[in-house]
């Protein structure tokens, strides 16, 4: 069982307590009545699924219920990183992903 | 007398304290602190199993958890049966029964053994090659016979009348493994204070100390010295130690799984004990000491019974007083085994002579041996063993060939080397690196915070090991835990090894005689019946990866998980292949690491503590009534409410009557309910539905349609708006949870600049349905401050008041067709007010009705059910409720979905109703319907049937279908084929009974 932190609590809580949310960073278009074909394919259908780092929502839905983004690598399942929802897609990664795992 | 094999003089076990028990219904006497097996062999018993696939007499292997051969059927009672026990693990206890295994009529002669002489039909790969064809005879023929003839043991048909318990547990150190190094480490990190669990698979800790006679640690004997160490950690406040507990599993982040075995090893277990105790652990630090597993001599025929591992007859002999034969021969490629020899020559064991592979070893283990005067062969090797239902020969031969010479003996203790155990390691999904100069796989990278000391890192020697081991437990608590305590970490007394004895390297592979060529069966992996020849087969058969010619041989797949097998198979792979071992690679290893009940794993999450079992607060009164009830979701609703010699069609077809004739109370409590609240509450609900809310003025109801962002249905629910800035949202009783999520997502994620709070009400509000004619002359008298006139509280609208002196939140609104109320009451409320309308209602002769009735109602009606008439993949317009849909909305969940290319097709499925031609036949749901039913098949079916009932009020059947265009088939006729004859249908409208609507107000 994973050790997930939330950015909202501050603590490492067991996977137990939360609940993937799909893929991050997919923006639901401020006009998406006007979106074209193409468009709402790529929000709606098209996940990266890749292998290494993901971006993922997650949520704390036994804990403060809050919905927020991690950073996983799909490889060793471990995560890299979470922050808070709305916040920007991180530019840098922590160098060792372990550091961040053990802390 | 606890067995003729006993020795007095030798091993641990105290004579007086005999136990009684029973093998394959014969009696026999062992010693308390026997397991099975040094009991049997105590007796003589050698013979106790036969083998998977070959149906061959197996005997005992090992002395521990890695045995392969010894699986037995424990039986305590006729629902205690418990198969596949290792007789190696198995504690002895005064009045055990002990069952063999997989055989017929009986152990010595057994019916199966044909497969034996048969064998060279049954090789590997087998049963992917026999039963490829005929396809048809699969199914009829082989999958039974193979079924019968698969698996060992047999599974208990009973319930488990056991319980069994869980429990979390966190520490700084986790330390597994309680030999030698395992309690070193534990010493150096418990003297600095920190928290400590240490862990081991046995009864008593020790490890090998409870075999190697000659180690010393402070002045003491090995064992005695450990036993005293971990009588000094047990009472420390900041260890807990645990016996009898298997580190079964290591998974992400230092979460570890244990099982420790509570009571299996007692006569009788109190009912107060769980059978076994599941501990999932979560250490900041792990130190691996898990050992290391001997492995047996690759030769023919070296599964007869009475081979054994010497370690294991080491074990026997020193820590339960017991000799495995009276004229034992060794064979070997190490040192180990000399000591084996030693000990039982020092008993009074004659040892026949020592077959050694090696050309010219030296060491004091083989000068003591000689001086001792056992006869010792360098140079030479066991080629065959004779005897069948017991080892009586070994015939040994040099091992490039030559004069053979036949030596009679009982018993032969055989040692190939020793595997360090990284298992665990490799699950905590750490790299394993080869060492060439030893041919052993040991820890390489790590992936975790673990560190693996003494055997299981390849560490030999007593003393270096435990070196190791006390360096890296002090380190584990000084990374664990920063402060003060870490800092004294290792500063204890460290224990100081006397004396020790001498470990070698040893061989991989194939034995002189099992070599490429030869079709002798020489075992590799016991318990799956997988030979060298299998191997070499399986290479030459195109299996190049470890990974398929384990797949294709089964080595190492049986329960065993190859803990003696993996290493001789892989290298005899890797030499068929003619690369070297590493290259080749070697299998994963996964979790579990023995077998683990699913007693364990569930532990109390069985009968009525699988899932919540959720109840309305009007539940009493409805099982007080009788009231059937069925589960939806988690809940119990009443289901129908059967009077005095009605059945289930009778009881519903009166409830529905009665609904439409006077009045009827209906429990709504499961519904889902929530509270959308703030001042952007209705620009939130313009967005999550399709319909307009800004202008639904406060105090009255709209029925909402939810979609997801694909533009189909995801659920539904009539909406009150209480205030302008406060709605009462109702949900599916299924769809609450998820349409809370799907609320929360939307305002967390996409619209946090709305200003809304979410609440989950559905538990908070007992909601009571009184529907039909009589309603309001029901709930009139009983509501103090609301007028409930047509005028002044219309169809659809909502209240809050009081009724019988508690709050409600009082709808006018209708799931049946009638006019109707719902009387939500806080839930603390609910049975009161509920049997005080219950009273109102019996003047008007109302009726309680169920689900079923419900349902009937609804449908009469045409009123959908989200999930049962809709199915994810049907919109408001193919579920005719476009007029739902907010045509001047600019934007809403779903809005763009619904403007997909295939959303607006034409012929896309919609509802339509259906009446079968003949009334009184009732339409199966889910079954698929047809235009023409004389086509071919398969036919082509345009649609199903999604709800269908027997209607009382409309004197026939009804059903509602989604069928593709369905509203362009008005009166057609379509057909519904069913197994026994084709059912013919006419399209109707959705609404059967009160088709103007005249009665919600009526
Ligand atoms: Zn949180």
């Amino acid at each position: 069982m994973l050790l997930i932190r939330c950015p909202y609590c501050e603590e490492e809580r067991p996977e137990l307590e939360f609940r993937n949310a799909g893929e991050a960073h997919i923006a639901r278009s401020a006009d998406i009545a006007g979106d074209s074909d193409d468009d709402f394919e790529k929000f709606f259908f098209i996940r990266s699924n890749p292998k290494g780092i993901i971006y993922e929502r997650w949520r704390h839905i036994h804990g403060c219920a809050r919905f927020f983004n991690a950073v996983r690598d799909t490889i060793t399942d471990k995560f890299v990183m979470t922050y808070k929802a709305g916040e920007p897609k991180p530019s840098k990664l922590p160098n060792n992903s372990n550091d961040v795992v053990a802390k | 007398m606890s067995g003729a094999f006993r020795i007095p003089s030798a091993g641990r076990l105290k004579q007086a304290k005999t136990a009684r028990f029973s093998f394959d219904g014969q009696s026999y006497t062992g010693i308390e602190g026997d397991t099975l097996a040094s009991a049997l062999l105590a007796n003589g018993v050698h013979l106790v199993g036969r083998s998977f696939k070959y149906h061959r007499p197996r005997g005992i292997l090992s002395a521990g958890a890695e045995e392969p051969n010894a699986l037995v059927e424990i039986r305590r009672d006729a629902a205690r049966r418990t198969p596949n026990v290792r007789a190696t693990v198995q504690e002895l206890y005064d009045g055990l029964e002990a069952q063999s295994q997989n055989r017929w009529p009986s152990l010595s002669f057994d019916v199966g053994a044909v497969n034996d002489i048969a064998s060279p039909m049954l090789s590997a790969g087998f049963y992917y090659k026999t039963f490829m064809w005929p396809k048809a005879a699969w199914k009829s023929l082989y999958e039974p016979r193979i079924r019968q003839a698969a698996g060992l043991g047999v599974s208990p048909d009973k319930p488990d009348p056991d319980h069994y318990s869980s429990r979390y547990a966190h520490c700084d150190v986790l330390v597994l493994g309680g030999g030698a190094a395992g309690i070193a480490a534990a010493l150096a990190a418990a003297d600095a204070g920190v928290r400590v669990i240490l862990a081991d698979e046995q009864a008593e800790f020790g490890g090998s100390l409870r075999f190697e006679a000659a180690a010393k640690i402070d002045g003491q004997d090995g064992f005695s010295w450990a036993q005293a160490a971990v009588a000094r950690l047990s009472a420390m406040d900041n260890v807990r130690v645990l016996s009898r507990t298997t580190a079964f599993g290591y998974y992400a982040q230092n979460f570890v799984g244990l099982v420790e075995r509570v009571s299996d090893h007692l006569k009788n277990p109190g009912h107060d004990l769980p059978r076994e105790r599941l501990w999932q652990v979560r250490a900041k630090r792990v130190v691996l000491a898990s050992g290391a597993i001997e492995r047996h001599m690759v030769f023919a025929d070296n599964d007869r019974p009475g081979i054994m591992l010497a370690g294991a007859a080491r074990t026997f002999l020193n820590h339960h007083g017991v000799a495995v034969g009276r004229n034992v021969g060794v064979y070997t490629a190490n040192d180990s085994a000399y000591s084996a020899a030693i000990d039982l020559k020092k008993a009074g064991v004659n040892v026949a002579a020592i077959v050694d592979l090696r050309d010219n070893p030296t060491g004091p283990v083989i000068d003591e041996a000689r001086a001792l005067g056992i006869e010792v062969n360098f140079g030479r090797a066991v080629i065959r063993a004779g005897g069948k239902l017991r080892v009586n020969s070994m015939t040994v031969q040099p091992k490039n060939g030559g004069g053979e010479r036949t030596v009679p003996v009982d018993a032969i203790l055989m040692s190939a080397g020793w595997t360090p155990s990284v298992h665990l390691f490799s699950q905590s999904r750490g790299k394993v690196a080869f060492n060439d100069e030893t041919k052993r796989f040991v820890p390489g990278i790590y992936a975790q915070d673990c560190v693996s000391v003494g055997a299981c890192n390849g560490t030999d020697g007593l003393s270096a090991s435990m070196d190791e081991a006390y360096a890296a437990g002090a380190k584990a608590a000084r990374d664990a835990s920063a402060g003060d305590l870490g800092a004294k970490a290792g500063k204890g007394t460290k224990p100081k090894v006397d004396a020790s004895e001498s470990w070698s390297r040893g061989m991989l592979g194939a034995a002189p005689g099992a070599g490429p060529g030869t079709t002798v069966k020489a075992f590799v992996d016991f318990q799956n019946d997988v030979t060298a020849k299998d191997i070499r087969q399986a290479v030459h058969e195109g299996m190049r990866s470890i990974e398929h010619v384990k797949r294709f041989t089964t080595n190492g797949m049986a329960t065993d998980q190859g803990k003696t097998s993996n290493m001789h198979g892989l290298a005899i792979a890797a030499e068929t292949l003619g690369k070297p071992i590493p290259a080749v690679g070697l299998t994963t290893f996964r979790a579990p690491y023995t077998p683990v009940t699913f007693g364990a794993i569930i532990s109390h999450a069985r009968g009525p503590l699988f899932d919540p079992t959720r109840k309305t607060a009007i539940h009493p009164w409805a099982e007080a009534q009788g009231a059937v009830f069925e589960d939806v979701g988690q809940w119990k609703r009443a289901w129908y409410f059967p009077q005095a010699g009605e059945d289930m069609h009778a009881a519903v077809g009166r409830e529905c009557v009665a609904v439409r004739t006077n009045a009827g109370l209906f429990d709504a409590s499961t519904l889902g309910k929530i509270e959308v609240v703030g001042p952007d509450a209705a620009k939130f609900m313009e967005l999550l539905y399709t319909n307009p809310w800004e202008k639904l003025e406060p105090g009255r109801c709209r029925y909402g349609i939810m979609l997801r962002e694909d533009g189909f249905i995801y659920d539904d629910g009539v909406v009150g708006r209480l205030a302008p800035d406060r709605f009462h949202v109702t949900t599916t009783t299924g769809g609450a949870p998820r349409v809370m999520n799907h609320m929360e997502d939307y305002l967390q994620t996409e619209f946090p600049h709305l200003n809304v709070w979410l609440t989950s009400i559905t538990e908070q509000w007992a909601v009571i349905a009184v529907q039909g004619p009589k309603s309001r002359d029901i709930i009139a008298p009983l509501v103090e401050d609301i007028d409930v006139s047509d005028e002044a509280m219309p169809h659809m609208s909502v209240r809050e008041g009081r009724i019988c002196g508690v709050p409600t939140r009082l709808f006018r609104m209708s799931f049946t067709g009638e006019r109707g109320f719902e009387v939500n009451v806080p839930a603390d409320y609910g049975q009161a007010v509920w049997e005080a309308l219950w009273a109102e209602g019996q003047k008007h002769g109302a009726t309680a009705y169920g689900t079923e009735a419900m349902h009937v109602l609804r449908a009469e009606k045409g009123y959908i059910i989200v999930g049962q008439d809709t199915d994810g993949t049907l919109t408001p317009n193919d579920a005719g409720l476009d007029w739902a849909v907010g045509k001047k909305k600019t934007d809403f969940v779903g809005i763009r979905g619904l403007t997909r290319p295939d959303l607006i097709a034409k012929g896309r499925k919609q509802l339509i109703g259906l009446k079968t031609k003949d009334p009184k036949v009732v339409l199966e749901e889910g079954a698929q319907i047809v235009e023409d039913p004389k086509q071919a098949i398969p036919m082509k079916m345009i649609g199903h049937v999604t709800s269908s009932y027997w209607s009382q009020n409309c004197g026939r059947s009804i059903a509602l279908a989604a069928v593709a265009g369905g509203r362009d088939r008005m009166g057609d006729t379509l057909y519904v084929p069913m197994p026994d004859g084709v059912i013919e249908v006419e399209v109707t409208g959705m609404v059967f009974f009160d088709e103007t609507g005249g009665r919600l107000n009526g």
